[in-house]
């Protein structure tokens, strides 16, 4: 059986969104934002920016390189934005691209409560202007047993940590998605129980490989990869990197977070990738990288060893 | 029934197959094409075994007799599928490190219902021409054809522990094996009462004569 790869061709050539766009779709867009630009009398530059248009197929300007990023081969994006995890909409990793299409994320406010001074609620577009865009080059690997390699674009979550500016007593961040039955079609069924929340130590959270993210690919983040603003946590398996975020919530005592609601034994609050402790029902001592045909060793912290002094002292065997 | 209806039959099974096939030559079976290979041959082995132990019941609750030489090629077209699955398993997911199959096979309770259901079906797919029918006689071929209800269940359990919260479609599956099972519970309900009934008529027969 012949199974087609990709992975031969470098990321260079793989990546450029011209290659991947939607052609029609991105004629009648363009087309669609010339006029609207000319009716309201804007320039077109400024209906380019991610804060006014926001969707799928923008540019982000002004991205800055990482030295946290990969040189790995970065997984094409027609692979990334067809394959999702999102149960909010299925629990068919096919079906988010087509089922997130109409996803509104414009008006988008979310709320920062909790252990904090002064309750707030931001404009998405508020926050993705905090800092400068940075292009991370990630790797990402899920519980499932897959992995890929992602140009996330965004900037630590500690610059909003910083400036949301949570009392001493807050030892963990509660974030929440996104609660909306008619446009998240998945809510409906019991699968999961919704909204999806997760949750990180302060100090994880402060760690400035854990990315708010809001783009990928140089652009802004598609609606069935978390748009308009999610997590990305390298070192931790992928459900942790939450969607969608409505709220950011400061508090001083361990948050729940939803897979481990739905299985206890299976999906703890940590979930640091680690190759040795293996899920009660698979290994997670290997991986298939999207587009390799052999599976390749899953490494410890999934290769961010600079995290581990987080867990020093630490039973990553009973605090998995 | 008309001739070249078996050999359709034949073709259409192997159809799941062409599909797949040209699905990968074409570079179309998505980001996880393996995973892709794995579920799509897993669902076909369970269509097909519950197909084959649907022969039966339809069988007698349509009167159409006919069905039943239909059976065998069904059963071994779940097995045919069933070496797929596991050729992707133990080649692609493996690569041939029997070791760590056995480690699988003997740790992950998913891995070890689903092998079971698979080793239980091979006696099945080898004893299933009539020269073996011949062979084992009618009576002691069809005890050990019964094996087809443990792997089918095996095979739903395997599905149900594999996935991850969304357990609706091993739940359909699990549905219409019961049913199937159902069906055999309650026929063989009803064929015991039957005899105790008749056994029971001989019987005040023979004290009516007696007396």
């Amino acid at each position: 059986m012949l199974i087609k790869k990709a992975a031969d061709i470098p990321s260079s050539e793989i990546t450029p969104k011209g290659l991947y766009l939607n052609r029609r779709k991105f004629v009648a867009g363009t087309a669609l934002a010339s006029a609207a630009a000319v009716a309201a009398g804007v320039g077109l530059h400024e209906m380019a920016s991610p804060s006014s248009v926001a969707q799928a197929n923008t540019k982000i300007d002004n991205i800055q390189k990482s030295p946290f990023s990969t040189s790995e081969t970065i997984t094409p994006y027609k692979d990334v934005t067809n394959y999702n995890n999102y149960y909010e909409f299925s629990s068919d990793k096919y079906e988010p691209a087509g089922l997130a299409k109409n996803f509104k994320t414009r008006p988008w406010t979310v709320t920062i409560d909790g252990q904090i001074k002064k309750k707030q609620v931001l404009d998405v577009d508020t926050i993705i202007k905090m800092a400068t865009p940075e292009e991370r080059v990630y790797r990402h690997r899920c519980v499932e047993g897959w992995s890929i390699v992602v140009p996330w674009v965004g900037f630590s979550l500690s610059e909003l940590i910083k400036r949301a500016d949570p009392l001493p007593k807050a030892k963990f961040v509660e974030f929440s998605t996104l609660m909306d039955l008619r446009q998240m079609p998945g809510q409906r069924s019991r699968v999961l129980e919704w909204p999806y929340v997760e949750g990180l130590r302060m100090d994880e959270a402060m760690h400035p490989l854990a990315l708010l993210c809001f783009g990928m690919y140089g652009e802004v983040l598609p609606n069935q990869d978390g748009a308009p603003l999610r997590m990305v946590i390298p070192w931790k398996y992928g459900f942790k990197s939450i969607k969608a975020i409505v709220r950011v919530h400061f508090t001083d005592s361990q948050p729940s977070n939803t897979w481990n609601i739905s299985a206890p034994s299976e999906y703890g609050f940590y979930s640091n990738v680690n190759p040795h402790v293996d899920h009660p029902r698979w290994s997670q001592a290997t991986e298939r990288r999207l587009g390799e045909f052999r599976k390749r060793p899953t490494l410890m912290f999934n290769g961010y060893d600079q995290v581990a002094s987080l867990y020093s002292g630490m039973d990553l065997k009973k605090n998995f | 029934m008309v001739r070249w209806f078996k050999p359709f039959v034949f073709l259409a099974c192997l159809g799941p197959l062409a599909r797949l096939g040209w699905k990968a030559y074409m570079g179309l079976l998505g980001a996880n094409p393996i995973e892709v290979i794995t579920h799509s041959t897993g669902d076909w082995i369970l269509i097909f075994l519950l197909v084959t132990l649907s022969i039966t019941p339809v069988r007698q609750l349509t009167g159409q007799p006919w069905l039943i030489r239909y059976r065998r090629m069904f059963g071994l077209f779940a097995f045919f599928y069933a070496v797929l699955h596991f050729l992707t398993y133990i080649w692609l997911d493996k690569f041939f490190d029997l070791h760590e199959m056995w480690a699988d096979v003997s740790k992950r309770r998913f891995i070890t219902v689903g092998f079971t259901g698979f080793v239980l079906l091979i006696p099945l797919a080898l004893t299933s021409t009539a020269g073996w029918i011949r062979r084992l006689g009618g009576k002691r071929w069809q005890a050990l054809h019964r094996l087809i209800y443990v792997s089918a269940v095996a095979g739903v359990i395997h599905y149900w522990w594999l996935v991850k919260a969304d357990i609706s479609k091993p739940a359909r599956y699990g549905f219409v094996l019961s049913l199937l099972l159902g069906y055999r519970v309650v026929a063989w309900l009803v064929q015991r009462n039957k005899e105790k009934k008749a056994a029971s008529m001989v019987a005040r027969r023979a004290e009516v004569t007696e007396g």
